[in-house]
C-alpha cells in the first residue's frame, strides 16, 4: 500500500510550544490534526514536510463553547463533536445538516474543523457553512493572536491567510436570534465530496429578510460566499419569487468547472437549485414553521 | 436458519445435505484469523514495488535507475531491458520482457520499447521494506517522448490513428484472435438483416435501434491483488502464494512463462479478499516476484496499491453496443442485431474460452422466443489497461444481458406498451427447452412465465404502476424498472471449451478415512463463495457423512486435482458436479463392500441416507462409517476390488447451465438535482437446485449492489491526454449500504437436467441482471421528459443532462 | 523513534520510523494479521480499529500518534474465549463472504452498539457508510449487527 516519505514527529505540549516548533522548522514543518486530508497527501508523495507536529494533545483546542454573542468552536474539534453537539444544534440546523454529509461516521471521528479550514480544499463543506455564517478565525502566532473573517481567510484553493508559524485555533460564529439555516449537498454517492452544496441561514423578522447569508462550496464561489444574492434579500419577502431571483445571483456568482462529478451547466443549475432549496427552508424555519 | 425439512440434521445441528447452514469458513475470518496473501511472512523476506508509467502512449528513451540502487535498503532494481537480457526456453515468446496473455497475445511484463497505458509496469525494485521499496520508485529517473494517445475506441480504427502495437508489426489497431479474425460474429446476419428489413417496410412492425455502451468498470474487489513467491535453489522447487483464483492454471502459465517445470512449481492461494474475476488474469506483478526470487534467491513479497489494482489489472465491460430490434405493433419480438465496438485495451488480455473471444456475449438474444439474431463483435486495441473479462460478468453475459434488456425496454417505450406485458408476450414458453437459441445456445431448462409471475407479485407491480401514476400527475418521478436475464455458465465442456489449451473439465479426490470422516480436494478456489462449506454438504447429500465430518481443502496446487479455478459461476456447475460425481463413486464402492460384509450380492443392496442395506430387510446394513473401517480391514473383497472408499473423478460438464431471473427495481428520482434513490429491490432467481440457500441468496445480494454501483456510479473514464479517471477509491465509486436497499429475494427452482445434483450456478447472476433493472427504473422514471436512454453511470449529472435531452458520454472525461 | 501502544490491552513497545502507518504497527510490530487495508485513501474503511475506544482508519493515522494510547483490533473482541455477539452475528446472519472487510464491519458494528444498543436499519447503513464491502450487499451486515443488538450477552451463544 501506499506509504508517507519519511518524516520527522512532534508533539506539541501547548499552542506555543507548536509554535516554537514552526518557528524552529519553517515551511517544513507541517501540523498534524486529524490527518485526514494530510496524511492522504503524504502517502500518495504530493505532500512531503519534514516534520509533522501533532496537535492532537492540545486540549485547549477542544471544546464548543458560548463567549458572549458567539458560539466558538476549537480548531480541534472533530466533524463527530459538531456533528453530536446541542449548543450548535440549538442556534443553528446548518451545522448538523451539513455534518452528517460530510465524509462518514468514522472519517468524522478524526477530522477537525481547523484542519478542514486549513486544508481549504475548494470542496469543503465546512468553508461553505463558515462562509454562510459569515464567522471568523482565531489565528495565534508568537506575537499573538488575530482575528480573521472567514470570508477573508482564504488566498485561494488550498491556501489560506494562516502564516508559516501561525495556528488557527479556533472558530467562532455570531449568534442570531431567530435565525433559521440549511444545507444541501449533491453528492454521486455519500462520502464523496459535494458536485455542489449549498448553506444558508435567513433572518426574517416583520416579514422581509433582515438578514442571511448564502455559502456555497465545490462551484468556484470566490470565498464560499454570494454576496450579491445577500443583499438582494435583504427587506424583500421571502416569496419564492424573490428566493428564486436571490438563488439565480447566487448562481451567477459561481464559476465551476467541469470534472467527473458533472458539466458546467448542470453545477451551475445545482448553485441555483441548491440555494432556492436551502433559502425556503432556511425562511419557513426562521418564521417558525 | 432452518434446514429444509426432509434433510436430517447432524449432531452439530447441520443439514446432511442441502440446506442453510452456518459456513465452516467464518470461525477463522470472525477472528480475524484469515490467511491472506497480505499476511504471508516468510524469513528473509523482502518487498518489492513497481514503477508505473504517468503516460498512456510514450517511448521510452532511457531508464537512470542508479540513485534507486544507491538507496540503502534496496536490493536490485529491475527494469525491461534486464528482462530483454534474460532468455525464456519456453515457446511463448523468447525472453522475459513480454509474457503470454489468456488470449494469445502478448504483453509487456515490464515496458521496453514504449508505454502503452497510463499505469503500465515500467521497473521493479526490491527492498527490504515496502517502505523503502517505495522511496525507491521516486529515485528513478525514466526519460519520455509522448506520443499521441488512442482513448477514444470509436477513432482507433480511423486511417492515421497512432499505432499501439508497433511491437506486432501492425498497421491499425485491429486486434486479430488466434482463429485470425478481426471481427467475431454469431447468428444468422442474412436472415436478421432481412428480418429487420421486412420490418422496416412493413407498416405493422416496428424496428428500434439504439446504442448502448456498457462503460469500462472494474471489480475492485477489497484485497487487492498480490504474491509471496520463493524459489528455494537447492530444490528448484517455486513456492508462490498469490491473489489467483485459478491457482492450476496459474501454475502451469508459470510453468511456460518463467520456463520452470511444473512439478517444482506450487501455488497457494490461500483466504482471497474476493476475486470477481479481478483474480483469473496472470499480471505482471506475479511474474515480477516470481523474478524477483529468482534474482535475490530470498522470497519476495508485492502487493499492489489500490491504485494499482484499479488502473493496470482486469477490467471490465467497455462494449459501445448498437441494438436494433425488430417486433410487430403487438409487441412479438422478430429479431436483434446487435453491432459491438469492444474496447480492449492496449494488450488482448480478455480470459476467455479460445473459441469465444467475446466471450459468452452472443447469448444477447435473451430470454425471447424469435428466429433471427446476428451480432458482431469488433475488437480494437487503445491506450488503456489490458483486460477484459472480469467483474462477474460470466463471460460478457453481463453486456449481453444488459443490451437485450435495454433495447427490450426501448421497444415498450416506442410501442407505448407496459415493459412487464411486452416481455410475458415474448418469453420462452417452458414445452421449448431444451431450447436452441438463435445464436446456438441450447438453454437447459425454465419456467420463465412462472418466475416472472412470482417477481411481479412479490412486487405488486400493478399497485407500482398505479402509485407511479398518481405521483407523475403530482411532479414526482418515480420508476420500475425490469430486468429478465437468462445467464449460461459452467463452462465448460472440454470439446470445444478451453483457456490457452486447457480444457475447463475440473478434477477432484474424496479420500474416506477409515474413521468415516473424509476429506474432499478441490480443484476450483473459493474468494468467498463458501466452498468448505456447500462442498461438504454436496458430499453429505451423496454420502450420508454429517458436514462437520467433511474436511474441503482448497488453494493449494501440490493438495489437489487439477481444474481451471472459480469464474464464471463455474464451481458449483463443474466441480460442484464432481463433488457429487466422486462421492457416488464412493457410494458404489461402499456398496461392493458393504455386500461384502453383509455376505450378499451388491445388488441385494438398498441405499438410504449414510447406509447400505439389504433389500427387504431395513435392519441389516451398514452405514458409511462402518463401511469406511471394512474397507481397511481384512474383510475379503471380490476379484477386483482393492479396498478402502478414496476415489477421484474428473468432471467434463455435457453443456452450460442455465440460470435466470426476473429483477424489478423501484427507484426516486428528483429532477431537480438528478439524484436518483433505489426504493426497492426484488429479484427473483432460479438457479436450479440450492445447496445452501443462506450462501446463495449472500451471492444474489452482493450481485445486486454491483448493479446499483455500475447503473449509479462506478466507471472508468479516461481523458483525451490518456490520463485514467477513476484510479482510487475516492473517484471510482462503490455503493455503500446508504446506496443499497433492503433486497427482496424470491426463488422458483428448475434444476438443470444434466447436472447430477440439477444446480446451475449462481454467483454472478445478480451482477448480469441488475444493472438493466436499474437503468430502466430510471429511464422509466424519466419517460415523461422524452428520455428513452441513458448510458450507465447514471450520476446526478447524468441524469440531469439526459431530463435536459442531452445526456453524456460517459467513457471520457466530462467536458 | 521508539513507541509503546497497548494493544488490545498488552503494550507493544517497538522502534519504528515516525512514518510508519498505524495499520502497519498493528499487522508487523504486534502481529495482528486481522486489521486490512483496502484502499490507501481512508474510503474503505477494510483497516478499522479503535484507537481509546473509538473506531479510525489506521491506515490515516501515523503509529506515532497512537503512542501512549489504546488499540483495539479484530483480536480483542473474543473475550475469554467466548465471541462477542457482533461476531456470533455475522456468524448468524451471514454477515460475511471472503472476510476482507469483516474485522472493519465488525469494530464499527461494536462501537456503533456500545453508543446506540437498538439502532435502526438506517442507523446501521449510516454508521457502516465509510465501508465498502464487495460480497455481501450489505443486507446480511446489516442483520447481524441487529442480531448482536438483538444479543447482547455474550454468554447466550458460543462459537
Amino acid at each position: 500500500m501506499q506509504t508517507p516519505a519519511p518524516v520527522d514527529y512532534a508533539r506539541a505540549t501547548s499552542v506555543a510550544d507548536a509554535i516554537d516548533l514552526l518557528e524552529k522548522h519553517g515551511d517544513e514543518a507541517r501540523l498534524l490534526a486529524g490527518g485526514h486530508s494530510l496524511l492522504p497527501m503524504m502517502k500518495l508523495r504530493l505532500a512531503r514536510p519534514e516534520i509533522l507536529i501533532d496537535l492532537n494533545d492540545l486540549d485547549e483546542l477542544r471544546g464548543i463553547r458560548i463567549e458572549g454573542e458567539e458560539i466558538v468552536i476549537g480548531a480541534m474539534v472533530t466533524h463527530a463533536e459538531i456533528l453530536d453537539s446541542p449548543v450548535l444544534a440549538e442556534h443553528y440546523a446548518i451545522f448538523r445538516e451539513a455534518e452528517k454529509v460530510i465524509a462518514d461516521p468514522i472519517v468524522r471521528n478524526k477530522g477537525t474543523i481547523g484542519g478542514s479550514m486549513c486544508q481549504a480544499d475548494p470542496s469543503e463543506d465546512l468553508s461553505a457553512v463558515g462562509s454562510a455564517l459569515k464567522g471568523s478565525v482565531v489565528i495565534q502566532g508568537s506575537g499573538g493572536k488575530r482575528t480573521l473573517a472567514l470570508r477573508e481567510f482564504h488566498e485561494g484553493p488550498y491556501e489560506t491567510k494562516v502564516g508559516d508559524a501561525e495556528i488557527l485555533i479556533e472558530v467562532r460564529f455570531p449568534i442570531r436570534p431567530g435565525a433559521g439555516s440549511a444545507y444541501e449537498k449533491v453528492e454521486r454517492r455519500v462520502g464523496d465530496w459535494p458536485v455542489a452544496s449549498a448553506g444558508v441561514f435567513v433572518v426574517v423578522s416583520g416579514g422581509v429578510v433582515t438578514d442571511c447569508g448564502i455559502g456555497l462550496t465545490a462551484i468556484g464561489a470566490e470565498h464560499f460566499c454570494a454576496p450579491d444574492a445577500e443583499a438582494y434579500l435583504i427587506g424583500k419577502a421571502p416569496t419564492e419569487e424573490n428566493l428564486a431571483a436571490a438563488a439565480q445571483l447566487a448562481a451567477d456568482a459561481c464559476t465551476p468547472y467541469a470534472d467527473q462529478r458533472g458539466p458546467v451547466d448542470y453545477k451551475l443549475h445545482l448553485a441555483r437549485e441548491l440555494t432556492l432549496r436551502t433559502l425556503r427552508k432556511a425562511a419557513a424555519s426562521s418564521q417558525g414553521a | 436458519m432452518t434446514a429444509v425439512e426432509e434433510v436430517p440434521l447432524s449432531a452439530a445441528g447441520n443439514p446432511i445435505g442441502f440446506g442453510s447452514m452456518r459456513r465452516v469458513e467464518d470461525a477463522r475470518f470472525v477472528r480475524g484469523q484469515g490467511n491472506y496473501v497480505d499476511d504471508v511472512n516468510l524469513p528473509g523476506m523482502l518487498h518489492s514495488a513497481i514503477l508505473r508509467s504517468p503516460h498512456a502512449h510514450a517511448r521510452i528513451v532511457s531508464i537512470d535507475a542508479a540513485a534507486a540502487e544507491a538507496l540503502p535498503g534496496v536490493v536490485a532494481v529491475i527494469t525491461g531491458k534486464i528482462l530483454e537480457g534474460i532468455p525464456r526456453p519456453s515457446l511463448l515468446g523468447d525472453n522475459f520482457a513480454w509474457m503470454p496473455t489468456l488470449s494469445y497475445d502478448t504483453q509487456a511484463v515490464l515496458a521496453t520499447d514504449k508505454v502503452r497505458f497510463q499505469g503500465q509496469e515500467v521497473a521493479y525494485v526490491i527492498a527490504e521494506s515496502r517502505y523503502i521499496a517505495k522511496d525507491a520508485l521516486e529515485l528513478i529517473d525514466v526519460e519520455y517522448e509522448i506520443l499521441e494517445p488512442v482513448m477514444d475506441a470509436k477513432r482507433a480504427l480511423d486511417a492515421g490513428a497512432p499505432i499501439i502495437r508497433d511491437d506486432k508489426g501492425q498497421t491499425d489497431n485491429s486486434i486479430t484472435d488466434v482463429h485470425g479474425n478481426k471481427t467475431w460474429e454469431s447468428g444468422n446476419a442474412e436472415s436478421t438483416a432481412a428480418a429487420i428489413a421486412a420490418a422496416k417496410a412493413d407498416p405493422n412492425c416496428v424496428v428500434v435501434t439504439q446504442e448502448i455502451m456498457y462503460p469500462r468498470v472494474h471489480p475492485a474487489p477489497m484485497e487487492t491483488c498480490g504474491s509471496v513467491s520463493y524459489l528455494d535453489k537447492v530444490t528448484g522447487q517455486l513456492t508462490m502464494y498469490t491473489t489467483t483464483q485459478a491457482p492450476h492454471a496459474h501454475r502451469t502459465v508459470y510453468a511456460m512463462v518463467a520456463g520452470l517445470p511444473e512439478q517444482k512449481i506450487r501455488i497457494i492461494s490461500p483466504d482471497i479478499g474476493g476475486g470477481f474475476g479481478n483474480k483469473v488474469p496472470v499480471y505482471p506483478g506475479y511474474v515480477l516476484s516470481v523474478i524477483g526470487t529468482i534474482v535475490t534467491g530470498k522470497p519476495v513479497k508485492w502487493i499492489e496499491d489500490r491504485g494499482e489494482n484499479l488502473v493496470s489489472t482486469g477490467f471490465a465491460r467497455d462494449y459501445h453496443m448498437t441494438a436494433s430490434i425488430a417486433a410487430t405493433k403487438e409487441g412479438k419480438i422478430l429479431a436483434v442485431d446487435v453491432d459491438v465496438l469492444a474496447d480492449h485495451g492496449a494488450f488482448n488480455g480478455v480470459a476467455q474460452p479460445t473459441n469465444y473471444p467475446a466471450g459468452f456475449f452472443n447469448i444477447f438474444s435473451g430470454s425471447y422466443d424469435y428466429a433471427d439474431a446476428h451480432c458482431k463483435v469488433t475488437p480494437v486495441y487503445t491506450n488503456k489497461a489490458p483486460g477484459g473479462v472480469a467483474y462477474a460478468c460470466s463471460f460478457r453475459i453481463t453486456e449481453a444481458a444488459y443490451v437485450i434488456e435495454r433495447v427490450v425496454d426501448c421497444l415498450a417505450q416506442e410501442l407505448q406498451m407496459d415493459p412487464a406485458e411486452l416481455r410475458l408476450k415474448n418469453l420462452l414458453r417452458p414445452e421449448q427447452f431444451p431450447y436452441l437459441s438463435p445464436t446456438g445456445w441450447e438453454y437447459d431448462s425454465g419456467e420463465y412465465e412462472k418466475t416472472m409471475r412470482v417477481a411481479m407479485e412479490m412486487a405488486g407491480y400493478d399497485e407500482l404502476r398505479r402509485e407511479q401514476a398518481e405521483k407523475r400527475a403530482k411532479g414526482e418521478y418515480m420508476g420500475i424498472g425490469i430486468s429478465f436475464f437468462t445467464e449460461g455458465v459452467g463452462a465448460g465442456p472440454r470439446r470445444d471449451m478451453d483457456i490457452l489449451g486447457l480444457g475447463m473439465a475440473d478434477g477432484i479426490e474424496l479420500r474416506v478415512h477409515p474413521t468415516g470422516k473424509a476429506q474432499l480436494r478441490l480443484s476450483v478456489q473459493s474468494q468467498g463463495q463458501g466452498h468448505e462449506t456447500t462442498f461438504a454438504q454436496i458430499v453429505a447429500h451423496e454420502l450420508g457423512i454429517p458436514p462437520e465430518d467433511i474436511e474441503v481443502l482448497h488453494g493449494d496446487t501440490d493438495n489437489t486435482p487439477f481444474g481451471l479455478g472459480t469464474y464464471g459461476s463455474r464451481s458449483t456447475p463443474v466441480s460442484g458436479a464432481a463433488a457429487s460425481v466422486v462421492a457416488r463413486k464412493v457410494r458404489d464402492r461402499a456398496r461392493i463392500v458393504a455386500a461384502a460384509a453383509l455376505e450378499c450380492a451388491p445388488d441385494d443392496l438398498d441405499w438410504e441416507l449414510g447406509r447400505w442395506y439389504v433389500k427387504g430387510d431395513r435392519e441389516r446394513g451398514k452405514t458409511i462409517a462402518e463401511i469406511a473401517l471394512l474397507s481397511h480391514s481384512s474383510l475379503e473383497l471380490p476379484e477386483g476390488v482393492e479396498g478402502h472408499l478414496d476415489a477421484t473423478a474428473v468432471y467434463n460438464p455435457p453443456s452450460l447451465t442455465y440460470p435466470y431471473g426476473c429483477y424489478i427495481c423501484v427507484v426516486d428520482v428528483d429532477p431537480g438535482t438528478g439524484q436518483v434513490k433505489v426504493r426497492r429491490f426484488i429479484a427473483v432467481d432460479d438457479c436450479g437446485t440450492r445447496i445452501n440457500p443462506m450462501i446463495v441468496e449472500g451471492q444474489v445480494h452482493g450481485g445486486l449492489a454491483d448493479g446499483v454501483g455500475m447503473a449509479l456510479m462506478e466507471l472508468i473514464a479516461f481523458d483525451s491526454d490518456g490520463n485514467n479517471l477513476g484510479g482510487s477509491f475516492m473517484d471510482y465509486l462503490l455503493p455503500t449500504a446508504v446506496e443499497c436497499p433492503d433486497w427482496e429475494l424470491g426463488e422458483t427452482v428448475t434444476p438443470s437436467p444434466h447436472h447430477p445434483i440439477g444446480a446451475k450456478g449462481v454467483g454472478e447472476s445478480a451482477t448480469v441482471g441488475s444493472p438493466a433493472a436499474v437503468v430502466n427504473a430510471v429511464i422509466d422514471a424519466l419517460s415523461p421528459f422524452g428520455v428513452r436512454h441513458a448510458d450507465m453511470p447514471l450520476t446526478p449529472a447524468n441524469v440531469w443532462r439526459a431530463i435536459q435531452g442531452n445526456a453524456m458520454r460517459v467513457d471520457m472525461a466530462i467536458e | 523513534m521508539e513507541v509503546t501502544i497497548t494493544v488490545n490491552g498488552t503494550p507493544v513497545t517497538s522502534e519504528i520510523e515516525p512514518r510508519k502507518l498505524l495499520v502497519h504497527f498493528v499487522r508487523e510490530d504486534a502481529g495482528l494479521r486481522g486489521t486490512h487495508w483496502g484502499c490507501d485513501t481512508s474510503n474503505c474503511g477494510t483497516c478499522v480499529l479503535w484507537v481509546d475506544g473509538s473506531p479510525v482508519k489506521s491506515c490515516t493515522m501515523l503509529a506515532a500518534q497512537a503512542d501512549g494510547h489504546e488499540v483495539t483490533t479484530v483480536e480483542g473482541l473474543e473475550q475469554g474465549g467466548v465471541l462477542d455477539p457482533i461476531q456470533q452475528g455475522f456468524i448468524e446472519c451471514h454477515g460475511l463472504q471472503c472476510g476482507f472487510c469483516t474485522p472493519g464491519m465488525m469494530m464499527t458494528g461494536r462501537w456503533l452498539l456500545d453508543n446506540n444498543p437498538n439502532p435502526s436499519e438506517a442507523e446501521i447503513r449510516d454508521c457502516i457508510s465509510g465501508q465498502i464491502c464487495r460480497c455481501t450487499g450489505y443486507k446480511n451486515i446489516v442483520a447481524s449487527i441487529q442480531w448482536a443488538a438483538e444479543h447482547p450477552a455474550t454468554s447466550e451463544v458460543t462459537a
